[in-house]
């Protein structure tokens, strides 16, 4: 497969990931602000933008400016706007080897964007409307196209973005509450997995457990172990036939971290959870680099200069 | 008269393909009688239904940044299988005629030494490469892909308009028109016998196979597309998908040691054959124009060498400009000492004296053009030019005579269109698409027409508020009278390999999918073009030739701010940004390709 088309499917995986996500988070703090009083709207706007990658917002955010920067503004390369719409531009890029029904989902969504009903949509039903939307992608996606290279490709960026999420998801959830089991049960629900715990855990309802949850659980699709499982699996399936250790570094960085995880005791990773969050952040960065590295570096061009037209 | 074409008025001069006065001509007897059972409410809502899937599906294109849907015409063109037949041969004909030039005015140029055209129409050619002399194509084939373009004259007799042997396109919208045709007249289409258009991506599959280089049996072929911001991308991306094929973009490619290889996740893989959609002017920075990020550098060496085809071939230009236009008539005797099957348009060279002073004497009733303007440029249509302008362009052509070429004013035919909830007659042209394999030009029954929806506007294009039309070739010959008997399939056993599939229930299971988000590139005027247009929609001035002549220069890609879907790019500047703000990786779109080749594209 050409190394173009393949980190065009990687960050299709990866764009649609991290719009549905947002939306996940969004729906959480925005709802929460609206019923949790005592909750100081300015520094939970701040902690929220500043998780979210973020940096350059204003002194004073509110939650329309928060708003703003991570749903509605397609100027804003955290929104899920613009999400979407380079979704569809890698969509479009790699036209030729996506399945039709596939391509039919992904465009419609982007042209909502495009004209304007998107941005009409208010809070909480946009979020429901992204969650929808990025169902309907994976499961087409799911549903209609070959296992192939391109589809462990679509997988791989799905899964590390999912883990990068969930941690942000996490750390939100940690930053604000100090205490407030709100807070994590408001998490647990926005990643779909509220009652599943409840089950897990026996309706026992901790902080702790809510993150082991989220963080460790080998079942539930959405935490971070779960997804880099995920993303080890379609690394292996692409670098087939090692029967000795790991020579993709990608691989290497994402099973390491995981292993890490797991390995450590919950209480020495729960200790500094943000810090803990950010480490896995920059996991899934350098993995992503090592990916387009390993895989996608002939998608660069070498340059040819020229020194004039034709003979 | 059925009352959806009550009222409707033909007249003028123009050629109506449906009614002659009152009568109506043979090929639209079925189509009127199938129509009948239908009112014009009905046909509405059928229209809106076709529009609104059109947009759904993102069947558009972009003026200044704007999507629109592209507009497609409710009622079809139809053309009875003998008038096909004929502007088949016609076309087969040119092709072989411009096959056999092109071989020769890369080789040893007898054309030149027996009189027929000046080596000097040739060497000064824009398009003449000599990187394309003495290379003898595997197959033999330069033309794999030809678009030649027809009109109508007053009587009803397809003319050449002109020929497009560089990168016709278009051919996408054939296929989609039919799909959708078919969901919105589907009891219409049941009705008829239509020849099909979805194979056509078989068809160019195999020519392309066959022009691979010597020795290698089974080639790996790629188009090469310009990028997403080109205005064809989604015809590229429809090609290669239903052909089975990469698509591949100039930096997906590499050449070693004379081949071409493409970068894949498993290292570099050779390619053999090249359907590449890049002006030549684009193709290889090593020959041509240095600051191309287009296309690769090495791909001109590794075509002469011999080891990957690129189709069509390098300089095939030099075949279709306008002042060898004037020639092809006496090319095609020349070549195949037979008379041309389609005529040209009258055309005087005003570089023969004795033509000079009859264009000189009628300026004022004929259309002047320069040979080496395109998009529109410099023309001058007497009718509507001032004494003045008349003065200038009088000493001009007197001055430099080589440098002007003269039309007559010709309308071109009308084909009944629906428009603001009326039928009314629209001005349409023809692209029939042609296919050489080595062995035969095989003609797509059909090709695509493109109408002007405004009344009496001549100009196609959808830039102008063009749009197109479905075009039936039917597959046997026109019912007598308003007999509705099915045709005799064992008649047409001989007619063609491909012509007596069912619509559409025969379909091949080629999916030629109505595609989101169609680009024209054929529209992608010069911004001055228009400048040059008639203004009036009423005036029957035409200059269908400017209808045209772009859509040979698809690899002009980037777009210009104003065309350039605004998001697409702002996206990858963001993305950068986002990449340095949160040290995660941004998208692909990395790229720069669209931004770093500025200026004139289309040269």
């Amino acid at each position: 497969m050409l190394s173009r088309i393949a980190e065009s499917l990687f960050w299709i995986g990866r764009y649609v990931e991290r719009a549905e996500d947002t939306a996940r988070i969004l729906d959480v703090q925005t709802s929460l602000l609206l019923e949790d009083a005592t909750l100081d709207e300015h520094q939970t706007c701040h902690g929220l933008l500043s998780i979210m990658g973020v940096e350059d917002a204003p002194e004073h955010v509110d939650l329309q400016h928060v708003l703003a920067a991570l749903a509605y503004d397609r100027t804003s390369p955290a929104s899920i706007a613009s999400n979407i719409a380079a979704a569809r531009e890698s969509a479009r890029r790699a036209r030729e080897t996506l399945s039709v029904p596939l391509w039919e989902v992904i465009n419609p969504t982007y042209r909502d964007i495009a004209s304007g009903t998107f941005a009409t949509r208010r809070s909480p039903a946009v979020f429901s409307w992204v969650r929808e939307r990025a169902a309907l992608i994976n499961g087409t996606a799911d549903a209609t196209m070959t296992r192939d290279e391109g589809w462990q490709f679509l997988m791989l960026g799905r899964c590390v973005e999912r883990a990068d999420m969930t941690s942000r998801l996490v750390a939100t959830a940690a930053l604000a509450s100090s205490g407030a089991s709100d807070q994590w049960t408001a998490t647990l629900r926005a990643t779909g997995g509220y009652e599943a715990f409840l089950r897990t855990y026996r309706g026992l309802e901790t902080e702790r457990a809510a993150a082991e949850f989220l963080l460790l659980d080998r079942l539930f699709p959405r935490s971070v172990v779960f997804s880099l499982n995920r993303a080890e699996q379609c690394l292996d399936n692409l670098d087939a036939g090692t029967r000795a250790g790991f020579h993709n570094e990608a691989h290497r960085m994402l099973g390491r971290t995981r292993a890490d995880l797991e390995y450590r005791s919950l209480s020495d990773v729960l200790a500094d959870l943000p810090a803990e969050m950010e480490r896995l952040q920059r996991t899934c960065a350098m993995a992503t680099e090592a990916v387009t590295g390993r895989f996608f570096a002939g998608a660069e061009a070498k340059e040819w200069h020229g020194m004039g037209g034709g003979r | 008269m059925s009352a959806m074409f009550q009222g409707y008025g033909s007249t003028g001069p123009a050629f109506d393909e449906m009614f002659d006065g009152d009568t109506l001509r043979r090929p639209y007897l079925r189509l009127r009688e199938s129509l009948a059972q239908m009112t014009t409410p009905e046909l509405v809502s059928r229209v809106e239904a076709l529009q609104a899937g059109y947009l759904d599906q993102g069947v558009t294109f972009d003026i200044g940044g704007e999507e629109r849907a592209f507009p497609l015409d409710i009622l079809p063109r139809v053309i009875e299988m003998d008038t096909f037949s004929t502007i088949e041969a016609g076309v087969q004909q040119r092709v072989k005629a411009l096959e056999m030039f092109l071989a020769d005015v890369y080789d040893a140029g007898e054309v030149f030494e027996d009189g027929v055209i000046p080596r000097r129409v040739i060497t000064t050619s824009n398009h003449y490469h000599r990187q394309a002399a003495t290379v003898r194509p595997a197959n033999g084939v330069r033309v794999h892909v030809s678009g030649i373009d027809l009109i109508r004259d007053n009587a009803g007799e397809f003319r050449v308009l002109e020929d497009n042997v560089r990168v016709p396109s278009g051919v996408s919208y054939v296929m989609t028109n039919r799909r959708a045709i078919s969901s919105a007249l589907p009891e219409v289409i049941a009705e008829h016998r239509i020849r099909p258009v979805a194979g056509y991506p078989q068809k160019l599959l195999a020519a392309l196979r066959a022009a691979a280089p010597a020795g290698v049996a089974d080639p790996t072929v790629v188009v090469l597309t310009p990028g997403v911001f080109n205005g064809a991308y989604f015809e590229h991306a429809l090609l290669a998908r239903t052909m089975g094929v990469e698509l591949v973009e100039g930096r997906d490619l590499e050449c070693r040691r004379g081949r071409v290889m493409m970068r894949t996740t498993h290292g570099l893989e050779p390619v053999h054959v090249i359907y590449r959609r890049i002006d030549d002017e684009f193709l290889d920075p090593v020959h041509f124009r240095a600051d191309s990020v287009l296309g690769c550098p090495g791909l001109i060496d590794a075509a002469r060498a011999g080891n990957v085809t690129l189709a069509n071939a390098v300089g095939n230009g030099v075949a279709d400009d306008k002042l060898v236009y004037t020639y092809m008539p006496d090319i095609i005797r020349y070549y195949l000492s037979e008379e041309p099957v389609i005529k040209n348009v009258d055309t005087w060279r005003c570089g023969d004296a004795e033509a000079r002073e009859e264009v000189l004497d009628r300026l004022d009733e004929l259309v002047l053009k320069p040979v080496d303007g395109s998009g529109g440029k410099g023309i001058v249509i007497g009718p509507r030019a001032s004494k003045e302008e008349l003065d200038e362009l009088r000493q001009k052509v007197i001055d430099d005579p080589r440098e002007w070429i003269a039309q007559p004013v010709v309308q071109l035919s009308t084909v009944p269109t629906f428009v603001d909830g009326e039928l009314g007659p629209r001005h349409v042209d023809l692209r029939p698409f042609a296919v050489n394999d080595g062995n035969r030009v095989w003609v797509l029954p059909g090709g695509l027409t493109r109408v002007a929806l405004a009344k009496g506007e001549l100009i196609v294009n959808s830039s102008r508020g063009g749009g197109s039309k479905d075009t039936w070739v039917l597959a046997g010959p026109a019912p007598e009278g308003l007999s509705a008997d099915p045709v005799d399939l064992a008649a047409l056993a001989g007619v063609d390999e491909d012509a007596v599939a069912p619509e559409p229930g025969a379909e091949p299971d080629i999916e030629p999918d109505i595609e989101p988000d169609i680009d024209t590139e054929l529209d992608r005027e010069p911004e001055d073009a228009s400048a040059d247009q008639p203004e009036s929609a009423a005036e029957p001035v035409v200059e269908p030739v400017e209808a045209i002549p772009t859509a040979q220069t698809e690899a002009a890609a980037p777009p210009g701010p104003a065309s350039s879907p605004g998001p697409a790019l702002g996206m990858a500047e963001q993305e950068q940004q986002q990449q340095q703000q949160r040290a995660r990786a941004p998208h692909p779109s990395r790229r720069t390709d669209a931004t770093t080749v500025e200026g004139d594209l289309s040269c």
